[in-house]
């Protein structure tokens, strides 16, 4: 290390770009093992969509347990009441769904997602108020309260909805793939990652180039000197809670879409995913939560397809493997 | 005194209710008749072990697993599959015992080692996605398991119905293989219920609450933390395993709803936090209370929700209605964590609900 000058610029923090490699090369890599150039392609245009989809879950959760420390166990409730709350707009306007013009699709997906949005936000702050405020800073505790709390969401979904499983079908513009040359990619599967991007996007810009998102990013890293500064960082995690909970509940909306039902064992299944992903990105990194859930997406699409039997417990060695090489995920951004 | 492990109730109306558990159980086959019965007794010894192993997990080293059903689907699997695919003998029997029990031990060891590599608060995540990535392997692989039927097999010539031991005496009871299987459940789960109190008042259980309390102090006062909680890893797996084996003798069958499901470790978090965590004690107690509502409390909502129907409420039918009952259950758990967090037995022992002294934090 040599001195430096006072009037020197200060050194740039080093990236870290081996994790960002990760992805790529893995992509790279399954070429010549999957052979056919059109497949491949199909299958990263599918693991992509899928990953962002992960992602816009996965993400205020990894936030909201960087932010407070906060366990949330049932995170995927907010999943399920998302997509529920959709069919809520979506069934009554199903003729203009079916309508074949991109527009009229979108002006009833776009309130579908909003209003999901919205009601998911709104029971994260009951959530946040009810169940973990009394158990805050008491891991077990928060466990058990917000698994009681799933069982709870779960059930009365159940008891709203029905048990049956209500299908949710694209709208009509959306059905179907863009086809170049020989290589098939699904009109849905383009959305979703462009509103994916989107959300990445936004969420970097805001934690990066805000005053709100330096905040948030301090409190991750230092809960108590935030404090210490004078902020009240209980207002904070609030609205991240209430922001993730929303997202949540708009990646409910889009992956009810993809697989074109709603039902509310939905969550069960997805809270896996998104734990590992969580596990695998680094508690409370955005970045590495994109990358995990991109990587887990690939993972399940490649290896779906190249060694069917495998993809049962892909997901368990991917996380194995990462944790291995680093044992606190990708990023480690918490001092935790 | 000894029996218990120098760990008694320490309350005059949890040794009675206890005794008259234990007692209504052991006698469940002269006292109640019918089938109904006697499967609700079995289901509430079985779990009664598998819970009180799950506390030494959950009440004493404050980890929480979800891998627990994993064990528990081991040990089930492990005996129907021997059992089926050997035939009824005791040779398949001993067979199901000596691979299950120790491939639970070892999965139990690899787990814990792995997530002792990463941080602690990782565990609850990790054992959630091993579990869960089991019960697909276990749905999947349907040559060995039988994917979502199951295995359903028949038992030693010894422990069937149609076997008579004592024919019908004066009193008119008929010991059956059937009754011998029952006792052969009720005194392995007691004896297991006994060794763990026996676990958790050792020295080796003193350590375990100490790294409960402040994991940094236990590790500075000398103890090897690491060594401790791999080993009540595997302890609690190989009894969650025995519990299995248990449960799938008593059933005949195992399958993915009765020995795998991620109900059952739900169904199990909730009679440990009912009971009362880290006591052994809640863990009977808790069983008790679920098994009975869930076998006895499901016709009461049935009854309740056709009587909202005719009385035409808005929406109250389906929430009684006795598939919904989880849903109650639920809201009792996120009550009983929040107002009673030591549970009935943490209550019994303490009605003040002074909270310095309960044993849970």
């Amino acid at each position: 290390m040599t001195d430096l000058a006072a009037t020197d610029p200060l050194p740039k923090p080093k990236r870290d770009i081996a994790p960002i490699l990760l992805p790529v090369a893995l992509a790279l890599v399954t070429i010549p093992l999957i052979g056919s150039p059109s497949t491949w392609l199909t299958l990263t245009a599918a693991s992509l969509a899928m990953g962002m989809m992960i992602f816009i879950m996965a993400s205020g959760l990894t936030l909201v347990f960087g932010l407070m420390d906060v366990l949330n166990f049932g995170h995927g409730a907010f999943i399920a009441v998302g997509a529920y709350v959709a069919t809520l707009v979506l069934a009554p306007f199903a003729a203009s769904m079916q309508a074949d013009s991109l527009w009229m699709n979108l002006a009833v997906l776009a309130p579908a997602a909003l209003l999901s949005m919205a009601v998911s936000g709104a029971l994260g702050l009951v959530v946040e108020r009810v169940l973990i405020l009394p158990v805050y800073g008491q891991h077990l505790k928060q466990i058990l309260m917000t698994t009681g709390g799933l069982i709870v969401a779960e059930q009365t979904l159940y008891a709203l909805w029905g048990p049956q499983i209500i299908p949710m079908p694209l709208p009509a513009s959306l059905r179907g793939s863009f086809i170049l040359g020989d290589v098939a990619i699904a009109k849905y599967r383009v959305l979703a990652m462009l509103i994916g991007l989107a959300v990445f996007i936004a969420i970097q810009l805001v934690l990066n180039r805000t005053k709100l998102g330096l905040l948030i990013r301090a409190g991750v890293e230092n809960r108590e000197m935030v404090e210490a500064l004078g902020y009240r960082i209980r207002r904070l995690f609030l609205g991240v809670f209430m922001t993730g909970s929303a997202l949540a509940g708009l990646g409910g909306v889009m992956w009810a879409l993809y697989r074109e039902q709603v039902h509310a064992s939905m969550s069960d299944d997805l809270t896996v995913l998104i734990f590992i992903v969580v596990i695998i990105g680094g508690l409370g990194s955005i970045g590495g939560c994109f990358i995990g859930a991109i990587l887990v997406a690939m993972v399940a699409n490649y290896g779906g397809f190249l060694v069917p039997k495998l993809a049962l417990v892909s997901n368990i060695l991917l996380m194995v493997a990462i944790l291995m090489w680093r044992p606190r995920g990708l990023y480690a951004v918490t001092s935790r | 005194m000894m029996i218990l492990s120098g760990d008694p109730p320490r309350s005059r109306i949890l040794t009675l209710v206890l005794v008259v558990i234990i007692l209504a159980l052991a006698a469940t086959p002269f006292l109640f008749p019918g089938a109904k019965a006697l499967n609700v007794a079995a289901k509430i010894c079985v779990f009664a072990a598998l819970v009180a192993s799950y506390d030494l997990l959950l009440g004493y080293t404050g980890s929480v697993s979800f891998a627990h059903t994993m064990f528990y689907g081991i040990g089930s699997y492990a005996i129907a599959i021997a059992l089926y695919g050997m035939g009824p003998n005791w040779a398949a029997v001993a067979t199901g015992i000596v691979v299950g029990l120790p491939l639970a031990a070892l999965l139990a060891l690899a787990i814990g080692l792995f997530s002792l590599r990463v941080a602690a608060i990782f565990f609850a995540m990790i054992t959630l996605a091993v579990a869960s990535a089991f019960q697909v392997l276990a749905s999947q692989l349907s040559w060995l398991t039988g994917g979502e039927d199951g295995r359903s097999f028949q038992l030693p010539e010894l422990l069937r119905p149609g076997t008579v031991l004592i024919s019908k005496n004066l009193f008119g009871f008929e010991v059956n293989g059937r009754i011998l299987t029952f006792y052969l459940v009720f005194a392995v789960s007691a004896l297991m219920i006994l060794a763990l109190l026996r676990v958790v008042n050792s020295p080796f259980g003193r350590v375990l609450q100490a790294i409960r309390e402040n994991r940094f102090r236990a590790e500075a006062l000398g103890f090897r933390t690491v060594f401790h909680l791999t080993y009540a890893n595997c302890i609690a797996a190989l009894v969650a395993a025995s519990a299995g084996i248990l449960n799938a003798l008593w059933l005949r069958y195992a399958g993915p709803d009765t020995s795998l499901s991620f109900s059952i470790m739900l169904d199990i978090l909730l009679m440990v936090v009912i009971g009362g965590m880290g006591t052994i004690y809640g863990a009977i107690i808790g069983a008790t209370i679920f098994i009975l509502a869930q076998n006895y409390l499901q016709s009461l909502m049935g009854v309740a929700s056709t009587a909202a129907s005719e009385a035409g409420l808005p929406l109250l039918p389906g929430l009684l209605h006795p598939d919904r009952w989880l849903l109650w259950l639920g809201l009792l758990f996120i009550a009983s964590v929040y107002f009673f967090p030591t549970g009935v037995v943490g209550r019994l022992r303490n009605p003040a609900g002074d909270k310095s002294a309960g044993s849970s934090h």
